[in-house]
């Protein structure tokens, strides 16, 4: 998928996908919930170390060495999913929160406060998101070079973007209903009202919202590592694993499907949840209204 | 409707003097200096003096600015900084003009092959809701959501160039060869690049008419006996033109990270494979002419969507 994408959320309700989908989604709550357990324990997990020699062969074969066979280095490749799953899940976990702590903060401080304060943050918002992101991370790795830091940072501020526009949409349409009004005749603080009468109301298409953008998160660190422009070497991450090993696929070698595969899965179980939580959150507002 | 259609042109050129004024700013306001950034830590106060005096890094940022992007406009890119040796300068406008090509005709072929077929895929998914076509469709197309393009490229190229041989592995062209000669080389990029946009035009687009069929004028239709493929053809269609442009726009305007990927994975002798390479080295003038370059195609892509909705629009043919 391209990493500018975003995923429109379904609005119609259709009865017709049921327990099946449910099923669908255990399955990759499970998937989900195995990748969390590697990345938190994976030096517990991991047979060999991260960066360790184990056969003077590029791609050796399953079996000769470790479970899932060597690298273009000789290095295991099971030891290096599993720090890979480490590093970058880790990753996308931190840039999601940095993100969505920044994007809510000014989302809601805009829509709350209006005014002045609202255009000259949305404005700024839109100048960003007049570019592609991928180029703005070229840009800013170009003149700032690579290293975690400005790994992290830069994706957070794209996802921030993201968030903003949400957050903001969603603090507009919770800031005109009479509470809040209430809360203000009341002459509760900025942040008071922010924190007490509209977080509270948004927590529900916020939560989409964390899958989506985890998701890009993860599609978006491996992408820059795979372009060799995000994690540096000796760390494995999934993106640069693909990358260093993509000429083993001209001796058959599975090398480089592995970690790729291993991306597939966590962002294929989550947008299937996303899809679901959606789904579900959907029907349950079509029941109250035929209640 | 012209009156909107300028504000829309003038909205267009807004944009696109803020993109060039980030785009250098991002390499100027920024912490770190571009000299010590192209010589490294090491550099002697010399050598870094002399990089400065050249890239004429003593004037004030709005001099340079005025001037990079008074070149900008006239093809004057400078000179790149990796690909120069003492005495013989290269510019970035011939570096680029060597690469643009291919990647206009990378990024054209995959337009064309994805935009009717995913639109066709859109209208069966819409046309037939709720049936197992349908269902296949979402399946398939969330499937390809959430694979990186580099993973559709590895499997391509593991069946099709490494066991079937059909394809070669890497795309590499020599100069004078005709259209005809280059397709071998372009079908697998083409394909990673169709499939990766593939996926959104097509949710999209049956999102776009599933939200047509779902107005009321649509249920009269029903109610009054009008057949199913003409409803969907002559009352629905219409409508939901001006979303699905958006959508196409849209997706091209995506296809510009897609871009980026698949010309690293085939080593791609295009644009973005150049731009890549000039960010490792940190090639300043090189990585901001081609982020140029790539922005603008960015603004084009969403301007065209936004006339062409404009157009389609019924009711907005009209003045009030």
């Amino acid at each position: 998928m391209t990493i500018d994408a975003q995923v429109p959320s379904p609005v119609r309700v259709d009865k017709s996908r049921g327990s099946g989908f449910q099923t669908a989604a255990w399955i990759a709550f499970t998937v989900l919930l195995f990748w969390m357990l590697v990345a938190l324990f994976a030096p517990l997990i991991a047979p060999y170390g991260q960066g360790e020699l184990l056969s003077d062969d590029s791609f050796a074969l399953a079996g000769d060495v470790g479970l899932l066979g060597g690298d273009y280095l000789g290095r295991d490749i099971l030891t290096r999913v599993v720090y890979g799953a480490q590093m970058t899940l880790g990753l996308a976990a931190i840039i999601t929160v940095i993100g969505f702590a920044v994007g809510i903060a000014l989302g809601f401080l805009a829509a709350v406060s209006g005014g002045i304060v609202d255009t000259v943050l949305s404005r700024s918002i839109d100048a960003v998101m007049a570019f592609p992101s991928i180029m703005l991370a070229l840009i800013v790795i170009a003149s700032l070079g690579t290293s975690l830091e400005v790994l992290v940072l830069t994706i957070a501020a794209i996802e921030a973007t993201r968030v903003f526009r949400v957050s903001r949409a969603l603090a507009m349409d919770i800031g005109v209903m009479d509470f809040v009004e209430v809360a203000r005749a009341r002459g509760e603080g900025l942040w008071w009202i922010m924190r007490r009468e509209i977080f509270p109301n948004a927590t529900g298409p916020l939560a989409a919202e964390v899958g989506i953008r985890f998701t890009y998160a993860i599609l978006f660190i491996s992408a820059l590592s795979f372009l060799g422009l995000g994690v540096q070497p000796p760390n494995a991450d999934w993106g640069s694993m693909v990358r260093e090993n993509l000429q083993g696929l001209l001796f058959g070698s599975f090398a480089p499907l592995i970690p790729a595969a291993a991306i597939a899965t966590v962002t294929f179980s989550i947008n299937l949840i996303v899809d679901w939580f959606l789904h579900k959150s959907n029907r349950d507002i079509s029941d109250e209204i035929l209640q | 409707m012209l009156t909107l259609i300028v504000r829309r042109l003038m909205h267009a050129i807004v944009v696109l003097w803020v993109v060039s004024v980030l785009v250098f700013a991002a390499t100027e306001v920024l912490p770190g200096d571009v000299a010590i950034a192209i010589m490294g830590q090491n550099a002697t106060p010399e050598a870094l003096e002399a990089i400065r005096d050249r890239l004429g890094l003593h004037r004030p940022a709005p001099v340079r600015y005025v001037e990079w992007l008074g070149g900008l406009i006239t093809g004057d890119l400078g000179i790149s900084l990796a690909n120069s040796l003492p005495g013989l300068e290269m510019k970035v406008s011939e570096l680029i003009a060597e690469r643009i090509d291919d990647t206009v005709r990378l990024a054209g072929l995959a337009a064309l092959v994805s935009v009717p077929l995913s639109v066709l895929l859109g209208l069966i998914a819409a046309m037939t809701a709720g049936s197992r076509i349908d269902r296949t469709i979402q399946g398939a197309t969330l499937c390809s959501l959430s694979v990186p393009e580099y993973f559709v490229a590895a499997i391509l190229v593991m069946i099709l160039a490494v066991q079937l041989r059909w394809f070669p592995v890497i795309s590499s062209f020599r100069t004078g060869q005709t259209f005809w000669q280059m397709v071998p080389a372009m079908v697998l990029p083409v394909v990673t690049l169709t499939i990766s946009v593939m996926a959104h035009m097509t949710r999209m687009t049956r999102a776009a008419v599933l939200n047509v069929l779902a107005s009321p004028y649509i249920e009269m239709a029903i109610l009054k006996g009008v057949g199913r493929s003409r409803i969907i053809l002559l009352h629905a269609l219409p409508n939901a033109l001006a979303p699905i442009f958006n959508v196409i726009a849209l997706n091209l305007a995506y296809m510009i990270s897609g871009v980026v990927i698949v010309e690293t994975v085939f080593n791609f002798p295009g644009m973005a494979n150049l731009m890549v390479g000039a960010v490792s080295v940190r090639d300043i003038p090189l990585v901001q002419a081609c982020a140029m370059i790539f922005c603008t195609a960015y603004v084009g892509l969403n301007l065209t969507a936004d006339l062409l909705s404009i157009v389609v629009n019924p009711r907005l043919r009209h003045p009030r």
